[in-house]
Order: structure tokens, then C-alpha cells, then sequence
């Protein structure tokens, strides 16, 4: 019972997002943003609801979803580690950092969230902080200048909040 | 209150380096001391190595600007600045009196970044008090067409890269027969290394928007989008506010300045995508579609936008716009070469001494970029070659540094202006790798329309990986140029017929280190880990057991005080030997 109801809240919560964009579909792209900053990626059972409510078909709106990087359709990890892998970044040790990262989370460039879903590593093009490359960011947090061990430290800084919380 | 003002620089690349902190620290000690002076907030000035930087004005000193500011020695300055003391941290520029940086900005024209790192971006008045409006003004009592006259006369080519000329963009638009008629920005900067465009949106978002609407007017569109990148929060922020806070003040919205000439300006966020940068994609994609290119003709300006005609310039072109209305063409033109007019902005970055942004007039040479305005080296190793224009682009080798700063010049070397992007390379960076790095990443980002693009993009990146790891062929070579050929001629976009110049620069300028990759199995640079090898020269090794103990896979043999040994079979090119010694005994090669 509990389940359903939570069901019912989170699709409130997509009606809302649909009526605030008046349910027109050449704001799929922000409509779609905004359903995944709610799920933190984009549940298959929401955007068949989405399709049907904006009358496009599924085809359409899986064709946008899965054409833009940054819409997902698994979930994501509860933090989420960006490698910036950028000229600048690249040609300043960003791969170093990248193999640590990967190493130390068990994760690839295929498997990019850990199975305990805690972390989700992706590399990203360039955050255009070119000047303090390679750069990293930490959910919100930027960090400048980023070697292996400094990464390293930081995901340990993490994990050791999340099992003080635990 | 005094006139004494603090500014911080909060721009992307302040925040990643503690400009947080440094603000925070200041409201701290201006609340705790009952200071009577102004703190503020800035954007970026430019010197992304000296991050973060603070400003103090108001006092007989001038304006000092110090940079690697720490919450703590901001302290120290401020109470330095306020008793009228010499400041004892480290001063980077100074209005009055010498400073570490002074020089480097006499070197530059800023005419795009003339607010960046100066005024407040968040704040209207700010903006206004730098003559800011005022061409919009001017531009409502002007003709239309004299308008476009001004803008094809001040000789403005589109500073995304591809350099054709606004003015005439403009006429087209202008003619255009239509009764509904779009303006775009194009925000979506995505080539990695460059943040030219991020820095204007964060540092002085109206002046985007007063190009805009002088466009709008000029061109009879009465609607405007900016489409910027996501990954640019910062700048998406401080564009949302500009935008309210010009509606509220006439300056968009309906019947601006009193005038019947009303232009709505939406912000239109991206979700991740190249191939968006190119026009006829970013309209698909605000139209919440995949952004997919489309054959031109038509071009936007007969139908773009929902079928209405459209002009889309880049960032910095529309940043141009309002102080070419201002001070006119001539003025605008004596900047730059005949063909090349004004300035352009780059985004240095790599293995440079001072990283960050930067203003030059056209005509200077490439030279004079990386070592009087950038400072030069930042290694020690010397200078190997400089890449412009990102993944569309080239690499410049040390002979063609001469080259000067103009369209036609740069795209004689094979590389192209670009958008603003100069990633300096030393002699420790692999030209095949870099060639790999942005087929990989064109690779990525191609749509998949194309056949070309689509499929040979990635058979190239096949090879140049092969070539990588030691498996290269010489005939490869000659199938790389001949993909090359290929996808630029069957490709629609500048994505695709643009994607080999990487490779096909690298390989004009840098074969001889494709040759060693392929006949000697050997990567001269020592990038490519499958070509690298670690030995132990025994005449260095004392036999101290420091590398054997740091080695994950144990395969270095030796006890204490006899020579080491490393098995290259089991050896996987971790490095950790290599900077484990002390003795300089193990060699990479």
C-alpha cells in the first residue's frame, strides 16, 4: 500500500512538472530535465507516462532521451564523481586520475555506477575550467588541479561520512 | 560609506580554487570589525593561474589587484590597503606602481572582455555605469539597414570559428520575407579546452543581451533565444538574472526604451550534446528535438525556427555588437588585419605558464600569444606545438608560430581559428595520442547521420588506437588520410568535415612520430603505456628494494644490495618504480 501511494505521489509530481510546461512537446528537452533532477535518472514507467500525456509516441521522446548525454535511463549513484577529460585536462594528467578512480571503485568506462550504489563515476568533455585542468567535481564541488591521491583522498573523505551517518 | 571596495572573483574558475572561502572569510571580518567598506562580487578577469584573485579599490593606493588569495592573507592585505601600508602579499596588478602581471594586460585589446573581472554580473547598474544601454539607444533611433551598414562595415566575421561575415548574416536575415523572425545565441561552447564564451556569460551576461536586441531590432525579430551548454550552471545563473532585471527596466519585453519594438529573450539549457554548437542542430534541439544537422539550403535565415527565418551568432560575436554601435566601425577596424578586423578572444590552457583568457587584436603572431601574453612554458620541457580550434582543429608545430593571428593565415597551416581554444603542448605529450584524444571524442559526439562521420570517425579511431598500442601498420597511414578525404567530403555538418584535421595535421606535421609508433614500436613521448617499458639500469641501482616492495604485480627480482630486475612480461606500466626511486635508476622509454 505504501508502495502504490509513493507511486501516486511521484507522478504528482511529473503532472506538475507537465503542466508547468503547458504539456508542449518542443519542451521535451527541459521537461525531461526536470523529471530526472526529481528520480535522478529517467524510469522507464515515467516517460511512457510523459509520451502519452504530451501525445508523442515513445519512440520520440526515447529517441531524445537516449540522444543527449546527459538524460539517463539507469540510476545513478548517490554521489556522483565528473572527471573533467577536456584538452586541457587530458594533456595535464586527467587519465591518471580517470584509472585511480576506476580502479579504486571497481567501475569502467561501461560500468559507471558502483553495485552498493553509492558512487557513479562518468567522464565529461570539458567544464571549461581549462586553467586549473585537470579538474574534477565532486558533486557540486569543483577541484582544481586534481592528482590521484588528492581523487583518491576525496572519495575517502565520502566514505567515511556515509559510514560515520551509517 | 567609504569609497573602499573588495572584489572577489567568483567565476567557475575562482570557486574551484577557494574564492568561496576568501569571500566568506571578508563578510566575516567586515561584519566582526564594523567596516565600513563595500564587498562585491566579480567575475573572471581572465588569469584563471592566479585564481583566486581579489581587488581593492578606493584608496589613494589605486586599485590593487592580488592574486592566490587565501582567506587568511586577505586579512593581512585589507588591513595593509586600509592603514595605507605597502601590501605585503602578492600583488599581480596595480594601477598605480608596478606589479608581477602589469605588462600582460598592456599587450592586450579587451573589447569582448572590457567588463570581465571589472564589474559586478549580477548587477544592472553596474553595467549601465560602464556606458552599458547606451548602444541600444542609440541603435532604436538609427535606420534599420544602417544598423547592418555599421556591422558589415566594422568587418566582424562570426567568432564561433567558421568566420563569415555578420553584416552579411544580417542582410540575409533582413530580407528575408517572414512575419515572425528569430535571434539565437549560441552558447552551446563545447570544444574541450575552451571558455571563452563561459567567461562573457558568467562575467557579462548584458552585454549578450544588448547585442541581442540591437540584432533583433536590426533584423525585425521580436523573439530570441540563448542556447547555453548545461555544464555551464554558473553562467546560466547569472544570465537568468540579467534577463529579469533587464525586462524590469525596459530594456526587453514589450515596447522597449518607450519604443513599438518589443523582443522577448527566453534561455534555452542543453543536455549534453556537440553536435548542438552546429546551427541547424541547436534549432532542432530547442525545438525538442534530437539535435540533428540538416542539409543547407535552406539556411536558418530563409527557415530556421519553426520554419521562420533566423540568425544565430556566437557568444562572442554578440558581445561585440554594442561596442562596435558605440564607437563605430572605423573604430572597430583599426583594431586587427584588413580581411580580420577587432579582436579575439583565446582561452590558454595546457602546458602554458599563465593559463586563462585573453584578448589580442588580430594580426599578432601565435608567438607573441603563448610567450608575451601567456608567459610561455609552463615545464620544463620544450614547446612541441599548439592546437587551436579543438576537435574541428589542428596542431600547430614551433615552425608555424610566426602565423598571425587572421582567419585565412590560421587555415593555411590546416588547423583553423576556431572558437578560441590554445592548448599548449610540450614535448612530453604524444602527437598520436592527442590525434586519438579528439577522434575519440568526435567519435562520441558524432549524431550518426552521416555514414562518413558515423562509421569512418570510429574506423579511424580504431586505427589511431591500434597505432597506440603498438599493432599500427604503415599501410595505415595511407588509409588514414584516405578515410580522412572521405568523411570530410560526405559529412553535412562542420562536425564531420571537420573531425580528420587532428589527425591530418599531426600527421603532416608530427609523422616522424607516427613512424616511430608504427616501424619502431616505440612512443617518443612516453604517453602511450603500451609502448612505454621500465627498466633498471644497473649501474644506477643500489639494490635498496624500494621499487620491488612499491610493485603491485611483484614482477621486479633482486634482494637487498644486488642489481634489480624487471620481468616485462608481467610488468603492466603502472609507473610506480619509476617514481618510487630515488636513484634515477629505473628508465622509461
Amino acid at each position: 500500500m505504501d508502495s502504490a501511494n509513493n507511486a501516486a505521489r511521484s507522478f504528482n509530481k511529473v503532472i506538475e512538472i507537465l503542466d508547468r510546461y503547458d504539456r508542449n512537446a518542443s519542451k521535451i528537452i527541459p521537461i525531461l530535465q526536470s523529471v530526472q533532477e526529481e528520480y535522478r535518472y529517467l524510469p522507464q514507467e515515467v516517460l511512457t507516462f510523459v509520451a502519452t500525456s504530451l501525445n508523442v509516441s515513445p519512440a520520440r521522446l526515447y529517441g531524445v532521451a537516449t540522444f543527449y548525454s546527459h538524460f539517463s535511463l539507469e540510476p545513478k549513484g548517490k554521489h556522483i564523481l565528473k572527471m573533467c577529460d577536456g584538452t586541457a585536462c587530458h594533456v595535464r594528467g586527467s587519465s591518471a586520475v580517470i584509472d585511480a578512480l576506476r580502479d579504486k571503485l571497481g567501475l569502467s568506462a561501461k560500468k559507471i555506477t558502483t553495485d552498493d550504489m553509492l558512487f557513479t563515476f562518468e567522464t565529461v568533455s570539458c567544464l571549461g575550467a581549462c586553467g586549473l585542468a585537470p579538474v574534477l567535481v565532486v558533486d557540486e564541488a569543483i577541484h582544481g588541479q586534481v592528482t590521484p591521491e588528492v581523487a583518491l583522498q576525496l572519495l575517502d573523505e565520502i566514505v567515511q561520512k556515509e559510514q560515520q551517518h551509517a | 560609506m567609504s569609497n573602499v571596495v573588495v572584489k572577489v572573483g567568483v567565476a567557475s574558475c575562482g570557486l574551484a580554487a577557494g574564492a568561496g572561502d576568501v569571500f566568506s572569510r571578508v563578510q566575516e571580518y567586515i561584519s566582526e570589525q564594523k567596516l565600513d567598506i563595500s564587498l562585491v562580487k566579480t567575475a573572471c578577469i581572465g588569469m584563471c593561474f592566479e585564481e583566486p584573485i581579489v581587488a581593492l579599490s578606493g584608496m589613494d593606493a589605486g586599485t590593487i589587484i592580488m592574486g592566490k588569495v587565501t582567506a587568511d592573507s586577505i586579512i593581512e592585505s585589507l588591513d595593509d590597503y586600509l592603514a595605507g601600508n605597502p601590501i605585503r602579499q602578492r600583488v599581480i596588478l596595480a594601477e598605480k606602481g608596478d606589479a608581477i602581471h602589469n605588462e600582460l594586460l598592456a599587450n592586450q585589446k579587451r573589447i569582448v572582455l572590457r567588463n570581465c573581472g571589472v564589474i559586478n554580473p549580477e548587477s544592472l547598474p553596474d553595467y549601465e555605469a560602464t556606458g552599458g544601454y547606451t548602444a541600444l539607444r542609440i541603435a532604436l533611433e538609427m535606420e534599420r539597414e544602417d544598423i547592418i551598414t555599421t556591422i558589415k562595415d566594422s568587418g566582424l566575421r562570426g567568432r564561433g570559428g567558421a568566420g563569415f561575415s555578420t553584416g552579411m548574416k544580417w542582410g540575409f536575415a533582413f530580407n528575408a520575407v517572414g512575419d515572425k523572425k528569430y535571434v539565437v545565441c549560441n552558447a552551446d561552447e563545447g570544444d574541450p579546452g575552451a571558455f571563452m564564451d563561459r567567461s562573457v556569460l558568467e562575467g557579462d551576461p548584458h552585454s549578450i543581451l544588448e547585442g541581442m536586441a540591437i540584432g533583433a531590432f536590426a533584423m525585425g525579430a521580436d523573439e530570441g533565444y540563448i542556447y547555453c551548454r548545461a555544464e555551464y550552471p554558473l553562467a546560466i545563473k547569472h544570465l537568468k538574472i540579467a534577463i529579469a532585471d533587464a525586462e524590469q527596466k525596459g530594456y526587453l519585453g514589450n515596447n522597449i526604451l518607450g519604443t513599438d519594438f518589443s523582443f522577448d529573450l527566453h534561455i534555452k539549457e542543453g543536455a549534453g550534446a556537440f553536435v548542438c554548437g552546429e546551427e541547424t542542430a541547436l534549432m532542432a534541439s530547442i525545438e525538442g528535438k534530437r539535435g540533428m544537422p540538416t542539409i543547407r539550403p535552406p539556411f536558418p535565415a530563409e527557415s530556421g525556427l519553426w520554419g521562420k527565418p533566423t540568425n544565430i551568432n556566437n557568444v562572442e560575436t554578440w558581445a561585440n555588437i554594442s561596442w562596435i554601435i558605440n564607437n563605430g566601425a572605423d573604430a572597430y577596424k583599426q583594431y586587427g588585419t584588413e580581411k580580420s578586423t577587432g579582436t579575439k578572444v583565446f582561452a590558454l590552457a595546457g602546458k602554458i605558464k599563465n593559463s586563462g583568457l585573453i584578448e589580442v587584436p588580430m594580426g599578432v603572431t601565435i608567438r607573441d600569444v603563448i610567450y608575451k601574453v601567456g608567459g610561455g612554458m609552463k615545464t620544463e620541457l620544450p614547446f612541441k606545438a599548439v592546437q587551436l580550434g579543438g576537435p574541428s582543429g589542428g596542431c600547430i608545430p614551433e615552425a608555424l608560430l610566426d602565423t598571425i593571428v587572421d582567419y585565412d593565415s590560421i587555415n593555411k597551416t590546416g588547423a583553423i581559428m576556431g572558437s578560441g581554444g590554445m592548448v599548449v603542448m610540450d614535448q612530453g605529450t604524444c602527437m598520436v595520442d592527442v590525434a586519438r584524444f579528439f577522434l575519440n571524442f568526435t567519435q562520441n559526439e558524432s549524431c550518426g547521420k552521416c555514414t562518413f562521420c558515423r562509421i569512418g570517425t570510429r574506423r579511424m579511431l580504431e586505427i589511431l588506437t591500434n597505432i597506440t598500442e603498438g599493432k599500427g601498420k604503415l599501410e595505415d597511414i595511407t588509409t588514414l588520410e584516405q578515410l580522412a578525404t572521405n568523411i570530410i567530403k560526405g559529412s553535412l555538418c562542420g562536425l564531420g568535415q571537420t573531425a580528420p584535421n587532428p589527425v591530418l595535421t599531426t600527421l603532416k606535421y608530427f609523422r616522424d612520430e607516427y613512424l616511430a609508433h608504427i616501424e619502431e614500436k616505440r612512443c617518443p613521448a612516453g604517453v602511450c603505456t603500451s609502448l612505454l617499458r621500465y627498466e633498471i639500469d644497473p649501474e644506477k641501482c643500489i639494490g635498496c628494494t624500494a621499487c620491488a616492495r612499491k610493485c603491485p604485480v611483484n614482477c621486479i627480482s633482486g634482494s637487498v644490495k644486488q642489481v634489480h630486475n624487471i620481468d616485462q612480461d608481467l610488468c603492466i606500466k603502472c609507473g610506480a618504480c619509476y617514481s618510487t626511486c630515488k636513484f634515477g635508476a629505473v628508465k622509461k622509454g
